[in-house]
């Protein structure tokens, strides 16, 4: 959303000229790159305060024991009949049970918190892991080029081709029967919602990467580097993977909201995270009850509908102060 | 002699950025008159191209302070509505720019674009616009015209693409033609012939043109009139053959030596102006090219050089703080190949033998 | 032209035979369980299940199942007669059923598709042309707000308020409405809040993709030339700047509508629809391998398919692409 009535809007008024002078020269390049970031950044209330409410959520993820103590909540796995009431109901929100209770009389409070944690996990992981493998690959592919690069692209066109996320939910169903896949190597739940996360972001993240690289690589100050000695390894390091943070932070910012709905969403058909609560199966479990039940339903559903905007928002944001002339949202 | 075509007056414009007011155009002044062809020469943002965008109307940014006048045949085109705009744009007033296929739609035929131009100002049918593009189109040198008209712009060279944006530009007669840096994006061979073309144009309908460009070699040749730009304000200006035969800016000489010039020995090096354009938010103090001046002195940096009328000829100004015989003999140094830092040397020894 | 189409045809009859073996080997190699033993239903005696094994041919070797899986969808292979598995819940093969269901599920992405784009598209060609202004910023909140909202959390609070039996405000069919309506108004009378919960989140995610192209569109050069050729902002901005920023909307429509047509699993869940994605729910809470095999490669069929389609549309809507 940018909104910016930054210098660049000028750029359709004479596009080889304000951009290019007021970025030029003094005092706007006497500021690094990460403090203009920031400075753009800060201007976003909305971001910023999205920003501390992701922050909050995972020091809450972190300390969920200790706040479950705090307000007296059961764990999370608990169940108890007193919650229900003489139907066999489930109770509303109380003083006892803040969020209410579930069908079976665990608490709804202390689910969400777990639920937090599992959300939290799965994304940051899944995350982390398609980046590196991406940034990794993307890399090799760009930098060395030869068969390494035509192996690696052609692993990345036929994966993009691929439908993905649906074999993933086919893997998933498959290994979430009794006795799992491949004689229980593959056990259903956190892994395999992490392995389908990273089958389908990374690459995504390889073929940028390695665009980027290919293009940096014949970038003047990399040939200066390397007429200056510098070996692969230096120039990798110094010079190419700092230019690549930008789209790097971008794509990450893409990846995180949408790997917490994927996993939401494979629990919520019974086929993603087991054993621990999680916001999607929590949700699954209150379909049935929303006549009877809405606290079921409402608290898991605001906890991922907020995380994932929080993460929108804040993603919007970075791209936007990382990009200002650009409002694509890809 | 009537009044002339385009006047502009003491023009501003002003852009408010989160960094800071950045003064694109900083109160200019020039005219043309009919048949006249100005040349406005700078670097890529001394503001030649933004002075030229809102004498069409076209500076479009929320954030645009703009002040002075622009008159057109008499007519106030800064006070004047969106909709008399529209109706003078493309229709009394044509331009063209530097990027012919980026400045074409690349998803409609050339033609089509031609055609569309014509209908916006004409009350003719489609196939009469057709027609008229398919005429345009064969003015301008484009072969098998009728056929070319049904191609899409990527499927034209450079060259032949600039014909076509000079096609549409023209096609309803203007009385002013503005080119913004024409032959840039193109091949060297083929900027003469687009040069040529626009001069052929001109003098068959009678237009005025008004040149922007980079490249004071553009318009050597065409140019009645040279207007040279540096950082937003008019620095000299004069008849292209004084701007050529005795300049009187240090920064039009950078310009001047940064051409290959034909008349020269083959071994004259080409001396680029040292130095960037300035920042327009915090321009340099007093005369704004003295960071990169090499004759600088420490009043430059203090006192704001006024566009004067330099001595002996009205009809040439320049806005420079040197004393006029300082400039004259510095120039006739340079025009010998003596270097820029030499002549300076000479200068400052002159000087001191003065004291 | 041709050429072109056949290359394009050779990738996705690789990409679809790639697929098949794919989930043949998710679904026929990689889990523990004896499928016969789960097909048998509790304690079944060894002869029975070895009688299954036999009649589903999974005594064979791997490769020869995994003919007898294809050959009888394909041309003159032929195989087993059983088409595309055979279900173990249901008795059943399981492509006759999945055709049963696609009627529904077309009906439900048709809906949703159309009320999109009439939302999405003018939303985000208004956002783009008034850019900052209030109308923008509030649009695009809620956009961002329906992007950030998983469907079925939606479909809940949707079946919460207005379901015409539980709902605050009882105003529209919901829940299994559309298995119980006899009537095509009254399905798509029930298919009402499905095509708007639907909707929203493609409408917010169209609205904000066309948004920010066209912001990027009217920045170009050709809407400088258009300006300046005295066209009126109305033609500038729609035949040029719309036409240009619209385009690769072609290619998301595409595979968006291939992923529904494979069913939208989840808000057929949650509403209830007996179309192919609820079919496959079902499979998955009773762990019917068989049918959430033939419901994903069916959905991955119309993937690629559709795949296929945008890529040969799109050579006709933007002149520039060379075959």
């Amino acid at each position: 959303m940018s909104t910016g009535t930054g210098a660049s809007d000028l750029l359709h008024a004479d596009d080889h000229g304000i951009d290019q002078i007021v970025a030029g020269e003094a005092p706007v390049a006497a500021r690094s790159p990460l403090a203009l970031f920031w400075r753009r950044f800060r201007k976003d209330k909305v971001a910023l305060v999205a920003l501390t409410f992701i922050v909050l959520l995972v020091l809450v993820a972190i300390l969920a024991p200790v706040i479950r103590n705090l307000v007296g909540a059961p764990p999370p796995g608990q169940t108890s009949t007193d919650a229900l009431d003489d139907f066999g109901l489930p109770q509303g929100p109380t003083s006892e049970h803040l969020f209410g209770v579930d069908s079976i009389g665990r608490d709804i409070f202390a689910r969400v918190l777990d639920g937090a944690r599992v959300s939290l996990l799965v994304a940051f992981i899944g995350t982390g892991l398609s980046v590196t493998i991406g940034v990794t690959l993307g890399m090799i592919a760009g930098f060395f080029r030869g068969w390494v690069d035509t192996l690696i692209a052609r692993v990345i066109d036929i994966l993009l081709a691929f439908p993905v996320l649906l074999l993933g939910l086919g893997l998933a169903s498959a290994c979430s029967t009794k006795d799992g896949c491949l004689g229980g190597a593959l056990e259903p739940g956190l892994t395999i919602v992490i392995f389908i996360i990273v089958l389908s972001n990374w690459p995504y993240v390889a073929r940028i990467i390695r665009g980027q690289v290919l293009s940096l690589r014949e970038k003047e100050f990399v040939e200066a580097s390397r007429s200056l000695g510098a070996g692969n390894m230096r120039i990798i390091f110094r010079e190419i993977l700092p230019n690549l943070v930008a789209p790097i932070i971008v794509y990450a910012s893409l990846f995180i909201p949408a790997n917490i709905l994927l996993e939401a969403a494979l629990s919520f058909l019974g086929v993603g995270v087991t054993g621990q609560a999680s916001w999607g199966q929590m949700l699954s479990e209150a379909t049935g009850k929303i006549d009877t039940a809405w606290w079921y339903m409402f608290f898991p559903g605001m906890a991922l509908l907020l995380t994932v905007l929080a993460f929108n928002l804040v993603g919007d944001g970075m791209q936007d102060a990382l990009n200002p002339k650009g409002n694509k949202q890809k | 002699m009537g009044a002339p075509l385009l006047e502009v007056e003491n023009l501003k414009v002003h852009f408010e950025t989160e960094d800071g007011l950045v003064k694109a155009v900083d109160g200019i002044s020039y005219t043309v008159d009919r048949g006249q062809t100005l040349g406005i020469v700078g670097e890529s943002g001394s503001g030649k191209s933004v002075s030229s965008l809102t004498v069409m109307g076209l500076t479009r940014s929320r954030n645009a302070r703009i002040s002075g006048t622009v008159r057109f045949n008499g007519k106030d085109l800064l006070g004047a509505s969106e909709e008399d705009m529209r109706s003078i744009r493309g229709n009394d007033i044509a331009m063209i720019f530097q990027d012919p296929l980026s400045s074409l739609h690349p998803f409609y035929k050339v033609g089509a674009q031609i055609a569309e131009g014509v209908r916006a100002h004409r009350d003719v049918s489609k196939a009469q616009a057709w027609d008229r593009a398919v005429e345009m189109l064969s003015l301008v040198g484009i072969p098998e015209p009728r056929k070319r008209a049904d191609a899409y712009p990527h499927e034209f060279s450079g060259g032949m693409r600039q014909r076509a944006m000079i096609a549409m530009a023209l096609a309803n007669d203007p009385k002013l033609l503005i080119a913004d840096e024409p032959t840039t994006a193109l091949d060297v061979t083929v900027q003469a012939q687009i040069l040529e073309l626009i001069e052929r144009l001109q003098s068959e309908f009678d237009t005025a043109v008004v040149v922007i460009t980079h490249d004071l070699g553009v318009v050597a040749e065409m140019a009645d009139e040279i207007s040279v730009m540096y950082a937003g304000r008019i620095v000299e200006k004069a008849d292209t053959d004084t701007i050529f035969a005795a300049p009187e800016h240090p920064y039009t000489w950078g310009l001047l030596s940064s051409i290959p010039r034909l008349d020269a020995s083959r071994d004259e090096e080409l001396v680029p102006i040292p130095g960037r354009p300035p920042s327009l938010i915090n321009l340099p103090g007093g005369c704004s090219f003295h960071p990169r001046c090499p004759y600088v002195r420490e009043a430059h940096k203090k006192v704001d050089p006024k566009l004067e009328p330099v001595a002996g000829n009205p009809g040439h100004q320049s806005a420079c703080l040197l004393d006029s015989s300082v400039r004259r003999k510095l120039w006739s140094e340079l025009r010998t190949g003596v270097k820029p830092d030499e002549a300076r040397a000479d200068v400052m020894a002159a000087e001191e033998k003065a004291v | 032209m041709a050429a072109y189409i056949a290359r394009r045809l050779l990738w996705v009859v690789f990409l679809l035979f790639t697929i098949t073996c794919i989930t043949f080997v998710i679904f026929s190699v990689l889990p523990s369980g004896d499928p016969a033993v789960a097909r048998a239903g509790r304690s079944p005696s060894p002869q029975l299940v070895e009688v299954i094994r036999v009649q589903l041919g999974l005594d064979k070797s791997k490769p020869e199942q995994f003919i007898n899986y294809i050959g009888d969808i394909l041309p003159f292979v032929g195989g087993n007669g059983i088409y595309l598995g055979f279900s173990y819940q249901n008795n059943t093969d399981v492509l006759p059923e999945i055709l049963e269901r696609l009627p529904v599920t077309i009906f439900l992405a048709t809906g949703a598709v159309i009320l999109w784009l009439s939302i999405g598209i003018p939303l985000g060609v208004l956002s783009a042309v008034k850019t900052g202004s209030a109308l923008d910023r509030i649009a695009m909140g809620i956009a961002l707000l329906f992007i950030s909202a998983p469907v079925y959390f939606f479909g809940l609070v949707a079946l919460y308020l207005f379901d015409d039996q539980i709902g605050i405000w009882p105003i529209l069919p919901g829940n299994s409405a559309y298995g119980e309506a006899d009537s095509l108004l009254g399905k798509a009378e029930a298919l009402i809040m499905p095509w708007c919960v639907l909707a929203a989140a493609f409408a917010a995610i169209y609205a904000r993709f066309l948004r920010g192209n066209l912001i990027d569109t009217l920045q170009e050069d050709y809407i400088r030339t258009a300006r300046a050729k005295g066209l009126s902002e109305r033609r500038v901005i729609f035949r040029h700047g719309v036409r240009a920023a619209i385009t690769p909307i072609v290619t998301l429509l595409g595979l968006d509508i291939g992923i529904l047509l494979g069913g939208a699993i989840l808000t057929e869940t949650v509403f209830n629809i007996p179309g192919i994605g609820r079919y496959a729910f079902n499979a998955i809470t009773v762990s019917d391998l068989p049918v959430i095999q033939g419901t994903v490669l069916f959905g991955a069929f119309f993937i690629v398919m559709m795949s296929l389609i945008v890529d040969i549309l799109y050579a006709f809507i933007d002149p520039r692409v060379r075959y």
